[in-house]
């Protein structure tokens, strides 16, 4: 977009050109490690410490929780986070290792904590000095989310948690976990209570931290133990029993409909590797052209040209949706695009993925441990992990529910 | 790249006419009036008719619609070609019989023919004199050069295929081969050998024809040699306010199933309330969006560009809200019929009117494969 047609207010132009200019001298140079996909994909301790520079840099610069109250280490800026970002995306920057933090924890902490709290803690977590996990989901707690059975028990001042979280990324590098829980057994949703809870200097003493291994052969995921761990009171966020109502301001977030914009950064690519960059269609076209079917490129293959094309559509009419949504006289439901984000961008991976799958061929058999595998792999490695965030963060299913019920106003199915 | 507004172009001017256009329709043309009015008879022998109300036409007509696109310099009001496509998503909503969208396509292929010919019936449009094209052959073929009449001498002989509103139509711009390329002319669709003879088709809310010319006298509006340029530079246009039609009747289906769905009871509950109707719900209404983006934004960036700077842009743009629109078309009807069950599959209930303007819609100056095609030339690359 030219800048002409932003229509940024004076301190948003302003904080533009500030940001335009810090990234100009101070985006970090090619990282001596391999860094994979996103955040929730990072094993590798150096690829973390790496990132973990960079998001510190980024937020002692001020581009890091820009619209936060300047007590809580924000900016205390007016809608400056979105700038931040699209100058960070515009320069392709590396991504932000503490997302959880800063996508989920962040708002819900400002929004439902106690000022000591949020005074303390947001700074480190906009640095990413310290890292952050959700702990929601449970053994029999998935698309169920309200049924929790991890609980936390008053005694005295404190509270004693035991319970078993499962499907926890970043756990394994996490300082802090935002934790839903139950604190009455009697009342499904009105028994819920929210926490943050300390994962590091737990560890041992009431919380053990075990990973999972993903269907692709990596980490990246966890299940948390909870064992008579002690938490203080000020730990809570909001009521007690008022935590489903928090764990909402989390899942809009989440689901990136919520009041406050998540930091993001992103866009570089690793140079001199062989990495395809599999969240684009063009890199499809690429494959396309260097792959044979029959005898012929891909390319021309025209089943294959049909599903390419389609999956360019949904990449175009995505980003037009994006343009329609901040035109109120041109939207009927002020959620109904913002709702449907999720949904949309993780199928359009899985999608893409999935086709590049179908182009190879014979050669989509081969894995990041075969030098003959096309884009080193990486097209099979996404589509596998894909199904995490077709799965994670409320199933699809769940989202066509949300949709269906708050926009098209259907009845509840449950 | 060029700069473009923000809301598409949907200014205060076009924001209020497309809520005048809705408070219109819903006064003027339920459901059921208009079932009424085109489903009377469900014999499929029935004799061909082409039904409808040429009251609201003159109204229409009054309130501005058919000038709304044509140029200030042609005494029409010059409003950007959103407002063709807002009118035309109102019409789809009321699966609305009439030239509307016909008229809106010869106008946009009489505004890119730069001639004073073209101009004074680009008056006769803005003064609201129903118009259609003939611009396709015999089989079908959407491209600006094919066309199986021809003109010598001033005289147009041949046939043209699948004239849309074809007998509300007023007069006609036609296609026609010389020696020398592609012409476009006008001629009143009553003129001394003209021959309509209509199409028995399935959409109850339009008519088509094929029209033969046996040494019809015509006006030239396009030189032959630059007819198919102007088609070609017209048709992005077209795409975009067909796309527009087809989301309007997307969304009356998508609506009235869910209404459906909230009321009907089965296993003791709302049909709603099963994912099984649920999801494919939700699903149309994510291709109704992607559609209606994709149309807004084909129309923006032909108002936005009038050099034609980026017109391999605009161009894909079209291409892609036609082809969205049309899969959406077929699926948002095809779920509608399904989830109403029994009643969905009888004559009586309102579905099968927007069922059947979607089926003739999807097809309508290209199916979604035809555009996914021309777009995979153009963005992969011609195949081997």
């Amino acid at each position: 977009m030219p800048d002409a047609d932003r229509k940024d207010t004076p301190e948003q132009a302003e904080f533009r050109a500030y940001c335009r200019d810090w990234l100009h001298t101070n985006k970090p140079s090619q990282p001596p490690v391999r860094i994979p996909l996103g955040a929730l994909e990072l094993s590798d301790p150096a690829a973390l410490q790496w990132l973990q520079v960079w998001q510190k840099s980024a937020f002692d610069a001020g581009l890091v929780g820009c619209d936060y109250p300047v007590e809580a280490g924000g900016g205390g800026r007016n809608n400056c986070q979105t700038i931040a970002n699209q100058e960070m995306q515009r320069a392709k920057t590396p991504f932000f290792p503490n997302i959880i933090g800063l996508g989920m924890a962040a708002p819900t902490v400002l929004l439902h904590g106690q000022e000591e709290v949020k005074n303390t803690l947001l700074p480190r977590l906009f640095s990413g000095e310290d890292i952050w996990c959700q702990g929601f989901s449970e053994p029999g707690a998935g698309s169920d989310l309200a049924n929790q059975q991890t609980f936390a028990e008053k005694r005295g001042d404190s509270w004693v948690i035991n319970g078993h979280k499962v499907w926890t990324s970043l756990a394994h590098f996490a300082n802090w976990m935002i934790l839903l829980c139950r604190t009455d057994k009697t009342d499904k949703y009105n028994g819920l209570s929210y926490f943050v809870v300390p994962i590091q200097t737990a560890i041992g003493k009431g919380v053990t931290v075990r990973p999972l291994i993903k269907l692709t052969g990596e980490t990246g995921f966890n299940e948390v133990i909870f064992e008579d761990l002690v938490v203080e009171d000020k730990y809570r966020l909001d009521a007690v029993g008022a935590g489903w109502k928090v764990a909402m301001t989390t899942l809009s977030h989440e689901r990136g409909a919520g009041e406050l914009v998540t930091p993001s950064a992103g866009g570089m690519s690793q140079e001199n590797t062989k990495s395809a960059n599999t969240s684009s269609p063009s890199a499809l076209v690429d494959l396309a052209k260097t792959s044979y079917r029959n005898g012929k490129t891909a390319a021309d293959d025209p089943l294959l040209r049909d599903e390419i094309i389609k999956i360019m559509i949904r990449q175009e009419a995505f980003r037009q949706n994006q343009r329609r949504a901040l035109v109120p006289a041109l939207i009927d439901h002020p959620m109904r695009i913002p709702l449907q984000n999720k949904l949309i961008g993780t199928e359009f991976n899985q999608d893409l993925a999935e086709i590049a799958y179908d182009i190879q061929g014979a050669a989509s058999s081969l894995y990041l441990n075969d030098d003959n595998a096309l884009g080193g792999g990486e097209w099979q490695l996404a589509y596998m992990n894909s199904f995490g965030v077709t799965i994670a963060a409320g199933a699809n299913e769940v989202q066509r529910n949300i949709l269906g019920e708050r926009v098209l106003g259907m009845p509840k199915s449950k | 790249m060029i700069e473009q507004p923000k809301n598409f172009g949907f200014g205060e001017d076009e924001t209020m006419l497309r809520d005048s256009a809705k408070k219109f329709f819903s006064d003027h043309c339920g459901a059921d009036k208009i079932h009424r009015q085109v489903a009377g008879n469900p014999d499929i022998h029935r004799n061909i008719e082409c039904i409808w109300d040429k009251g609201l036409w003159q109204q229409i007509t009054e309130l501005g619609w058919t000038a709304a696109c044509v140029p200030e310099a042609a005494g029409g009001i010059g409003m950007p070609l959103v407002a063709a496509v807002a009118l035309a998503e109102e019409a789809g909503r009321a699966a609305f019989p009439s030239p509307l969208i016909s008229t809106f396509n010869t106008t946009f292929v009489l505004r890119e023919c730069n001639s004073a010919a073209a101009n004074d019936v680009l008056a006769q449009i803005a003064g609201g004199k129903p118009m259609s094209l003939a611009i396709t052959n015999q089989q079908g073929s959407w491209e600006p050069t094919d066309t199986d009449v021809s003109i010598d001498n001033g005289q147009l002989n041949g046939t043209a295929w699948f004239v849309q509103d074809a007998r509300k139509a007023e007069g006609l711009v036609v296609s026609a081969r010389s020696a020398a390329g592609i012409g476009l002319y006008y001629v009143a669709a009553d003129a001394d050998g003209v021959a309509i003879t209509a199409d028995g088709i399935i959409d109850l809310t339009r008519d088509q024809a094929h029209i033969s010319f046996t040494g019809v006298t015509a006006i030239e509006v396009a030189a032959p040699g630059a007819g198919d340029t102007a088609l070609a530079h017209a048709l992005p246009a077209i795409q975009a306010v067909i796309a527009a039609d087809m989301v309007g009747a997307g969304e009356w289906l998508l609506q009235t199933t869910v209404e459906y769905a909230n009321t009907r009871v089965q296993f003791d509950r709302p049909l709603g309330f099963f994912q099984a109707v649920k999801h494919p719900l939700v699903n149309v209404m994510l291709d109704i969006d992607r559609a209606k983006s994709l149309a807004y934004s084909a129309a923006c960036a032909i108002d936005s560009d009038p050099e034609r700077q980026e017109w391999a842009n605009t161009v894909k743009l079209a291409h892609m809200a036609k082809a969205n629109a049309s899969d959406m078309a077929v699926f948002a009807s095809s779920r509608a019929v399904q989830f109403h069950g029994g009643i969905g599959f009888t004559w009586e209930c309102y579905v099968h009117l927007f069922f059947k303007r979607q089926m003739h819609n999807q097809m309508l100056f290209g199916d979604a494969r035809y555009h996914r095609a021309i777009l995979a030339d153009m963005l992969i690359g011609q195949a081997a």
